[in-house]
């Protein structure tokens, strides 16, 4: 137990790090790419309950992210009611909708399920880029009139970094939680036999879908905040496949089905593309140089930063995780 | 009654554009169990290659066709050995590396596309023949249907394609006869993608393209490989005869915008309920 309390504890610190700067230095332009990495941290974590745990690996996973953010807007944009009640409700209906997908989809294994997620990701952007209400393909933006009763836009900028703030360290204590519960044990029985986790008198399917569910909440959340804060939404940058794969490209970079693997996966990520973004030389470049970074992570360390800090230094061997 | 006519001939010659581009996605997954995720990727550099042979050498694509099977064939050979041959050759059996080469082949995707981008951006081309819509549309059919046939013929009549079709049943059993797995699992990858790219070659001369267009034939693929099966070329053209068919038939009746709606819900569908064609993929 002891040993895996370190880890949580510098996921912890690293994440209090990145929310605590900006407000001490009461900087925007630190705020800015703080945002960026919590988010990222966040959805890494969410995707590693299913991915990383479970073995399901979703490619569509963004589409929680996008339901979210709609829902969300949507509520604000036409009831108005609080930011909070909306984003819980967001991460419900989430939930809800991961629920009733999963109980069908999850029945596919490996790359099935991986298609089709891809599937209910494209279906759904297809679907809001027909409805009306939603905006269509130009999407919906916000009056800077709502940002009012949250004591005007710089205000609502700073409310939500900290609701990030506050999603991505709730979100990193259920991922230990979870790993270290009877739940968690279960989780990882399926990934590595689910046919023998059955067997074994696991709810397969209950547990399944409940990680599911769980992955789906977070994200949605995530996405409320977001769009909250952007200001505007559309179908594109909500469902971007884009976005699915930066997911599992994070988690794979630091460390599947690890605690600080997906905090660690997202930094290195968020920092390679500031990076690459930047660059004179790469800027143009970037997709293609990812391209390169993840085949090579594929390739010759499969097992993330995590797994190879693991392997090759002794001491780390039992406390990383 | 004539716009059903109509629309019955159209679904038919797009079904078999689809079935075209479909048909190396098909043969990689059927053969080597890997969902190829660079599939989109090398459709849109055979439309780029197109493009750039009509404009520098004007030749048509029509022709440059076979131009283009060649380079495509080199390539996913080469393709296969850098992001496949490591994974593939070290796991037990195929599920061991079903994760893995999703993500070795978008990693793939990434470097093409990225690389089309930082040539090309996003700006909108087109091969100006002096063909009509029609014409364009009834010639790549009529490729699409030559290939149909000449992949079938390859893969039944002759010693390389029994090799593929035994590696495609079981790869183990097909080693101990003494067949050499891993130069069939390069060449089945080199023809799958020989293949894709010459069909971004003859869709380039009948739509418009971006660089970003790849990735909405693979999608389209997808559907097709779950509706046709894997089994061989003729399943994937009916499959994306089916297709074309239906796009069409809905877009008569529903807004044009909700077909991709249509299309991945039966996606997900038919890998829900009639999963069984294919290879019993779940369960």
């Amino acid at each position: 137990m002891k040993k895996n309390l370190f880890s949580l504890l510098l996921a912890l610190g690293i994440i209090f790090y990145f929310i605590l700067t900006p407000m001490i230095l009461n900087s925007p332009i630190l705020r800015e790419s703080s945002f960026t990495t919590l988010m990222y941290i966040a959805l890494a974590i969410s995707l590693n309950i299913l991915m990383g745990f479970t073995g399901y690996v979703s490619f569509g996973h963004v589409v929680f992210f996008g339901i979210g953010g709609y829902i969300t807007f949507a509520l604000l944009y036409y009831y108005k009611i609080s930011l909070f009640l909306a984003l819980i409700l967001a991460g419900i209906f989430a939930a809800l909708i991961a629920a009733l997908l999963g109980s069908v989809v999850l029945n596919l294994r490996g790359a099935y399920f991986a298609i089709a997620t891809i599937g209910i990701n494209e279906a759904i952007k297809s679907l809001v880029n027909n409805l009306e209400f939603l905006g269509g393909a130009e999407g919906l933006f916000f009056n800077m009139k709502i940002y009012k009763s949250y004591g005007g836009p710089q205000n609502a900028l700073w409310l939500s970094f900290y609701l990030l703030g506050i999603i991505t360290i709730v979100v990193l204590i259920i991922s230990y939680l979870i790993k270290h519960s009877k739940f968690g044990l279960g989780l990882f029985a399926i990934r590595e036999d689910e046919d023998a986790a059955s067997t074994l008198g696991v709810n397969t399917k209950l547990f399944k879908t409940i990680a599911f569910m769980i992955s789906a909440f977070f994200p949605a959340v995530v996405g409320g905040i977001f769009f909250f804060k952007n200001g505007s939404i559309d179908p594109g940058s909500a469902f971007s496949l884009t976005k699915s794969v930066e997911m599992i490209f994070m988690v794979m970079l630091g460390g599947i089905g690890t605690i600080l693997g997906p905090v660690l996966g997202a930094i290195t990520y968020d920092k390679i593309k500031e990076t690459l973004l930047v660059s004179e030389a790469f800027k143009n470049l970037h997709l293609t140089i990812s391209g390169i970074i993840l085949l090579l992570i594929v390739l010759f360390v499969p097992e993330g930063i995590i797994g190879f800090l693991r392997r090759k230094i002794k001491v780390l061997k039992n406390i990383l995780d | 009654m004539n716009v059903y006519i109509d629309t019955f001939i159209n679904g038919i010659l797009i079904g078999l554009i689809y079935g075209l581009a479909a048909m190396g996605l098909a043969l990689i997954w059927g053969v080597l169990k890997v969902i190829n995720l660079s599939h989109g990727a090398f459709i849109t550099l055979g439309m780029f290659l197109s493009y750039l042979i009509f404009k520098y050498f004007h030749i048509p694509p029509y022709i440059s066709v076979f131009f283009t099977l060649i380079i495509g064939f080199i390539l996913g050979f080469l393709a296969y050995f850098i992001s496949l041959h490591k994974i593939v050759s070290h796991a037990k059996n195929f599920k061991e590396y079903e994760l893995s080469s999703l993500l070795s082949t978008f990693s793939l995707s990434l470097i093409i596309t990225g690389f089309l981008l930082f040539i090309f951006a996003t700006t909108p081309m087109a091969i100006n023949l002096p063909l009509s819509l029609f014409e364009t549309k009834l010639l790549a059919s009529f490729f699409s249907i030559i290939f149909t046939i000449a992949l079938t013929l390859f893969l039944y009549k002759t010693y390389m394609g029994k090799a593929i079709r035994a590696v495609s049943q079981n790869i183990d059993a097909a080693k101990l006869m003494g067949v050499n797995t891993t130069l069939i699992l390069a060449i089945s990858f080199a023809i799958g993608i020989s293949l894709a790219m010459a069909a971004g070659n003859l869709i380039a001369m009948v739509f418009p393209f971006s660089t970003l267009s790849g990735i909405l034939y693979e999608l389209k693929s997808f559907v097709i490989c779950v509706l046709g099966g894997l089994g061989n070329p003729v399943g994937t053209i009916v499959g994306g005869i089916i297709l074309g068919l239906l796009e069409n038939f809905f877009g008569l009746f529903v807004n044009q915008g909700l077909v991709p709606f249509i299309e991945f819900t039966i996606l997900i569908l038919l890998l829900i309920f009639k999963p069984n064609g294919l290879f019993g993929g779940s369960k």
